[in-house]
């Protein structure tokens, strides 16, 4: 552990960009997948489609994709642009089934309603569909963030520096114990964002049962 | 004035006629009441009247005017439409529910809250039941949410399909009341779906029997159906033969008893 001592501002920094490069890629991966898996849901013509790029988008090796952005987008090959290109490919590509299976689960039946009161398409989609696709998609969410924080890691490999940079440089120069942190923050980083999506959903969803919110209504009755 | 179906049809793409050549006139502040058994063409037909569905041929008219020139969207926010059951938005209170269409026509959220609150009395629901969300209520309770959110941005025209269908009869009867007594108060002018004779001839002014292709079978007042069928699916249909439809009086103790063919007594004559 002193060599955490020694490094403590380093591994701070490394922490921070690593954040720096999973959020915006996370966001930009929820965006673009909603926005996929809406126009799917509404032209089930597209579905297919769409969902077999994303399966072929994800089979996409990642050292060849890393190499491959930059020759397409004309960015640096170290710029943190290209990894969260990158990695807002992969994020969507994973998202976007459950995107569409988050808007085909909003009940028909409530759609229908929600037409007839006079929903136009747009209010149709903020007030409706979206809150109502809020508990699947966040499901996706949750994986793609975990995967993403994990993912980031690759970088350091083509010498973008995250915390992955902690396992290169402490493999080079064989140190266990920077390999260790690096392993566990990373991990701890997934864990943390994994629990504040849960909470998130927690607040965006209040109208969902829950047990423990069950118990406490009920424990008033109980107690007097 | 009133709506007005001119000679209209539905063919679905598959080739089901669901309504053929339809013709009615429901005035102004009166209740129409649509029955017929199952695939009758009911359904469509009412939502002919908000756009959900547009007729094949014919012309459907909002006090003389086509409605295919209005905007749907439009349209429907003025035209209360109480579904059957599970319409009611479930991530949204019951107060945020009943505040739906006046918050899409631009009324800010707090005042449209307050007018839900009075709504949500007015359809006989405890206001400490606002805060809940739908999944929380009863059926019954429910179904009331259901009919003060369409009356909440004071429509002339209230929609109904099959609105107490699924509640259970006692519960049923309760809502027809209420029904009754905010007609009697507010005066909308009515379309309402059920394939339950009884709460046709409760609450409409008018009764139209559809038989299957949106057929009228027979059109009256409740009084003129039961005293008059056209014929024997209507007869059948309503039930005009039904033992609790039979009355006779019966003398008991000096004052006339009215009883059904089953022999229960159901009141005095006087
Ligand atoms: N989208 C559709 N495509 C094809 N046929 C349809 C469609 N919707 C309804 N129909 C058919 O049109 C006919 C009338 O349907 P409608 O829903 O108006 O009947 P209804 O009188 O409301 O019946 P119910 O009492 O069962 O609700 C039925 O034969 C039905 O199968
Ligand atoms: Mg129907």
């Amino acid at each position: 552990m002193t060599w955490l001592q020694n490094n403590g501002s380093w591994v701070v920094e490394l922490t921070v960009r690593h954040l720096l490069l999973a959020l915006p890629s996370v966001a930009a991966s929820v965006l673009l997948a909603v926005a996929l898996g809406r126009l799917a849901h509404r032209r089930p013509r597209l579905r297919q489609p769409v969902l077999a790029l994303a399966s072929v988008v994800y089979a996409i090796p990642a050292l060849p994709l890393l190499i491959a952005v930059p020759l397409v987008l004309g960015v640096p090959l170290r710029s943190p642009v290209t990894l969260v290109v990158a990695l807002t490919l992969y994020g969507t590509a994973l998202l976007v089934g459950t995107a569409v299976d988050a808007f085909t689960s909003v009940d028909e039946q409530v759609r229908d309603a929600a037409t007839a009161m006079g929903h136009g398409r747009s209010a149709m989609f903020w007030r409706v569909e979206l809150p109502l696709s809020v508990p699947v998609l966040l499901s996706g969410v949750r994986v793609v963030t975990v995967s993403t924080v994990g993912l980031v890691t690759i970088g350091a490999l083509v010498g973008i520096s995250s915390l992955g940079t902690l396992l290169t440089d402490g493999f080079q120069r064989g140190i266990t114990s920077e390999v260790a942190i690096g392993v566990g923050l990373t991990m701890l980083l997934a864990l943390v964002l994994d629990g504040l999506l849960v909470l998130l959903g927690r607040v965006l969803t209040p109208w969902q049962p829950r047990r423990a919110r069950a118990r406490r209504r009920l424990a008033p009755e109980v107690t007097g | 004035m009133g709506i007005e179906f001119r000679n209209v049809g539905k063919t679905y793409p598959d080739g089901t006629v669901a309504v053929a050549g339809f013709s009615h006139t429901v005035p102004s502040h009166a209740t129409v009441a649509l029955v017929g058994s199952s695939g009758s063409g009911k359904t469509t037909l009412l939502r002919m009247v908000n756009r959900m569905i547009d007729p094949t041929s014919g012309t459907v008219l909002i006090d003389d005017q086509d409605v295919r020139e209005l905007d749907r969207v439009a349209l429907r926010r003025r035209i209360g439409y109480v579904p059957q059951a599970g319409g009611l938005l479930p991530h949204r209170t019951v107060v945020d529910n009943v505040a739906t269409v006046p918050v899409l026509d631009g009324t800010p959220r707090r005042a449209a809250r307050t007018a839900a609150l009075d709504l949500l009395a007015l359809v006989g629901l405890d206001p400490a039941l606002a805060r809940r969300y739908p999944a929380q209520l009863s059926g019954g309770q429910q179904q009331r949410v259901a009919v003060a959110r369409a009356l909440a941005a004071d429509p002339n025209i209230l929609l109904m399909d099959e609105p107490f269908g699924a509640v259970d009869p006692i519960v049923r009867r309760e809502l027809q009341d209420e029904m009754l007594r905010l007609q009697a108060e507010l005066g909308k002018t009515v379309v309402i779906v059920t394939h339950d004779v009884d709460e046709a001839f409760r609450l409409a002014d008018d009764v139209v029997v559809l038989r299957t292709g949106g057929v009228v079978a027979q059109t009256g007042t409740p009084k003129s159906i039961v005293a008059a069928p056209a014929d024997d699916f209507v007869r059948e249909f309503v039930g005009v033969d039904r033992p609790d439809r039979t009355l006779t009086t019966a003398e008991v103790e000096g004052r006339r008893v009215v009883v059904d063919a089953n022999g229960r007594p159901l009141g005095i004559l006087r």
